[in-house]
């Protein structure tokens, strides 16, 4: 039964990285009061850049950069709409879904004939799990040995940075002059252009270093996670990521903590595939999947807390003629 | 003035800005010497707020130049205007309200990319200046829970912080009561004393006679008097101002109050997260009289309009209305409210009493386009409502008399005008009308005014709710102070003075008293 539990929270962290790694940078964008619904689409086609350029290039590495890459361009599609031409964040979010979600495919067939996928990647191409010091000299010690040696370790550098991202994104937001700015711009663009700043710029970073998770969050779902591109593979991870960030209240912790929870939901759901429980007999998997959703429709509805977000977002921020 | 030898703490010439085909302001020339304040003056639409917003680096001016202190300056954002020691208060404060005042103070002056040291530093400098000018705020202190007294001492915290020795306050006294409003004076005074030069933007002579040692008058764009101000009076500025001899009274006779049409006994209302707003009002409104309604914006009017005209369900208390009985079980919404004759021009025209989309001649029906007059069998009839439109338009001077003009492009005055002849020419009993010339100009002030009393003359009754004491008093016949959702005082028009209003409006009239009423 402990064994189950641990392998069920190890299943959790390995499902909740990428959506930690894309709630955050829904967190950097949305701070700035730029919606950003399309976290899915720059996954999407990180996750393809990155496979494409592991699979060229032969190095995770490289295909991590390319990912990142390709995300930040995206973002930059989506802050020169909203920011710069003042468009409406959600059309320009679902566009970028949508584009990314038949472009990929269509570079695929064309790049390597495979029905849309990526050559499968092994060895250097992906991110293997890194064993940490003494998981197996420990491994046999009761409880604490199995959660260090199964639990803590063995999983790949990305999950580790993914963990490693709340704390720092904890840090900028709230303890640095970036993170004042950004709060700032986010409830009161107005408060902040009349102190001398630039609405645009401090917006366009945001959208930049959510570029940047994505990236990485995409790069993690092809060459870490799984070992190669296959179509539509973010399968709505990134609303996910969303429903997570507002579930948090845009604070990175909580944050975390939902991210968290909507990975346990889905380590459960794969480990009740085709279980028959007693009493209750065969549990639909769906209706476990569909949790995360239901609860963040309850919270916005008010029956859990409040979720009040930023008091811009979504707004273009257009200087008054007085 | 000041002498050459002491240059000019800023110095304006021949400043130009167009915006499209307005000519916001027309070769503006401005001499303030240091350590002065000084009163910059107009109508809404006369180009102060373009003046100071080219000033503070918001607007780029199509020509003309800016000197501080003898240095010719080139301000091209807000940041320059900053570091030459410019700072400004806006009418409309620009916190960011869910953060700290300390947090708010040093955005955009963080002093380090860490926020650590710059905290620090700052902690102990709003300390100095706190105590060199007796501002009294806690710094740790969340905006939004600050009253706006405080709020806009915020503001001026942020600009001196930023070592501003000119500020420029944008009609910094629409939101505080009398008391409030002399304590920013005093403030300001603290101010030149140590050096700062002030720029005081209002539209409201007292202030200026009362508290500047300069003033300048703007109309259409243009810089068309300077005094100073221990030679001038109120009637030369207003005359200035609007360019005509104007008067500060609206002319009526006495009021010649009926019988009670509309009686509200303890109103009472709840707002979403469960605050009383209304506690327990009763008022009684007669035939042939304006019942005017003082109190510092936010402290239970517009609830109390919304409640009286059925926008919002009251939480208990009782109307009578038209024979009818109106309480919490028996309520009657909007549209009912208004068949039974009430009108209802609501405070803010661009939320409630417009569509800013619609052309004139459909917002000219609103509330009332299912009524007869305008519907044939099947489709709106069109021509009946421009003609009643055209009507209007010419019996209320509203212009430009075009009904095809969509009314967010008419200026906030005929705006006003188009939801006022909407409600009045109904021929209602009772008139609910908030702020009714609320960013609306001189000329068109004048306009309704007459209406009003018009209205009244014609044996209708009228609620007058208005966080202008001049408009409060000049109309009036009755007058009724609120102070957070209670009715605090009444008294007769005859008897109100500015004094005694204001310290009801602050609630401090029982305590000056010495004894509760």
């Amino acid at each position: 039964m402990f064994e189950t539990l641990i392998l069920i929270l190890d299943a959790t962290l390995r499902v909740s990285t990428p959506l930690i790694l894309a709630a955050l940078a829904g967190l950097f964008s949305e701070r700035s009061g730029i919606v950003d619904i399309g976290l899915e689409g720059k996954m999407l086609g990180g996750a393809f850049a990155a496979a494409a350029a592991a699979a060229v290039f032969g190095s995770a590495w490289i295909g991590l950069l390319f990912a990142i890459g390709a995300s930040v361009c995206l973002a930059l599609i989506h802050g020169f709409a909203c920011i710069t031409h003042r468009g409406d964040h959600i059309v320009s979010g679902v566009a970028i879904n949508t584009i990314v979600a038949g472009l990929t495919v269509t570079l695929g067939l064309d790049w390597f004939s495979q029905g849309g996928q990526t050559p499968a990647l092994t060895g250097d191409a992906r991110f293997t799990p890194i064993t940490l010091p003494f998981a197996e000299q420990v491994a046999d010690v009761p409880v604490i040995g199995l959660i260090y040696s199964e639990l803590l370790s063995g999983h790949n550098i990305l999950v580790y940075l993914a963990f490693a991202f709340v704390p720092a994104t904890y840090w900028v937001v709230f303890k640095t002059r970036f993170g004042l700015r950004l709060r700032a711009v986010g409830e009161n663009p107005h408060a902040v252009d009349t102190a001398g700043i630039s609405v645009a710029l401090v917006r366009y970073r945001a959208v930049i270093i959510c570029g940047v998770l994505c990236g990485i969050a995409g790069a993690y779902l092809s060459t870490a996670h799984n070992a190669g591109f296959l179509k539509d593979m973010s399968a709505g991870k990134g609303y996910m990521a969303l429903a997570a960030l507002i579930f948090g209240k845009w604070r990175p912790v909580p944050v975390l903590c939902a991210c968290l929870l909507f990975g346990f939901l889905d380590a459960v759901a794969v480990r009740l595939q085709g279980v028959s429980l007693p009493g209750i007999g065969e549990v639909p998997v769906q209706a476990i999947e569909v949790l995360p959703y239901v609860l963040t429709v309850l919270l916005l509805a008010g029956f859990i807390g409040k979720a009040v977000g930023p008091k811009a977002i979504g707004k273009p921020y257009v200087k008054e003629r007085a | 003035m000041s002498d050459q030898t002491h240059p000019y703490a800023i110095e304006l010439e021949g400043i130009s800005k167009r915006f499209g085909a307005v000519q916001a302001n027309k070769d503006i020339g401005l001499q303030v010497p240091a350590g002065t304040i000084h009163g910059i003056i107009g109508e809404n639409g006369a180009g102060k707020s373009t003046l100071m917003s080219i000033i503070y680096g918001f607007y780029e001016a199509d020509s003309g130049t800016i000197s501080i202190d003898g240095q010719q300056v080139d301000i091209r954002n807000s940041q320059d205007a900053i570091k030459v020691g410019i700072g400004m208060v806006h009418q409309h404060f620009m916190l960011v309200e869910n953060f700290t005042v300390l947090e708010n103070v040093i955005l955009g002056a963080e002093g380090g990319a860490v926020l650590n040291q710059g905290i620090s530093a700052a902690r102990k400098e709003l300390k100095r200046l706190e105590q060199e000018y007796s501002l009294d705020i806690d710094v740790d202190a969340v905006v939004e829970n600050l009253p706006v007294g405080l709020q806009q001492r915020v503001e001026i915290l942020k600009a001196l912080y930023r070592g501003a020795k000119i500020l420029i306050l944008d009609e910094p006294t629409g939101v505080l009561t009398p008391q409030e409003a002399d304590h920013l004076f005093r403030i300001l005074k603290s101010l030149t004393e140590q050096g700062v030069t002030v720029l005081l933007i209002t539209h409201k002579l007292r202030e200026i006679l009362a508290s500047t040692d300069n003033v300048s008058v703007m109309r259409q764009g243009e810089m068309v008097a300077h005094r100073e101000t221990a030679t001038t009076d109120k009637e030369e500025l207003a005359e200035l101002m609007v360019g005509k001899k104007v008067r500060l009274k609206v002319n009526k006779d006495e009021a010649q109050p009926q019988q009670a049409v509309l009686t509200a006994k303890e109103l009472s209302f709840f707002d979403g997260q469960g605050v009383e707003r209304l506690k327990k009002v009763s008022l009684e409104l007669k035939a042939g009289e304006i019942l005017g309604i003082a109190g510092v914006s936010g402290n239970g009017q517009s609830e109390l309009l919304n409640v009286l005209s059925g926008i919002t369900p009251m939480a208990s208390g009782e109307i009578q209305f038209a024979g009818q009985t109106i309480t919490a079980n028996a309520a009657k919404t909007a549209a009912q409210m208004r068949d039974l004759k009430m009108a209802h021009v609501p405070e803010d025209r661009h939320k409630m009493g417009l569509v800013t989309g619609f052309e004139a001649y459909e917002a000219a029906v609103l509330g009332y386009h299912d009524s007869s007059d305008y519907n044939g069998a099947i489709l709106m009839d069109r021509k009946a409502m421009l003609d009643e439109c055209n009507e209007r338009m010419a019996a209320w001077d509203v212009r430009p008399p075009n009904p095809h003009l969509k009314t967010a492009n008419f200026s906030g005055g005929n705006q006003q005008k188009i939801v006022i002849a909407r409600e009045v020419e109904q021929n209602p009993e009772v008139l609910l009308i908030g702020q009714p010339t609320r960013g609306v100009d001189i000329g068109a002030i004048e306009n309704i005014h007459e209406q009003i009393v018009k209205l009244r003359d014609a044996g209708k009754a009228i609620l007058l709710v208005s966080v202008e004491l001049d408009e409060i008093m000049a109309l009036s016949d009755r007058i009724i102070v609120m102070f957070d959702g209670a009715i605090v005082g009444q008294v007769d028009a005859s008897e109100a003075d500015e004094r005694t209003l204001g310290l009801m409006m602050a609630n401090a009239w029982n305590e000056e008293q010495g004894a509760p009423e």
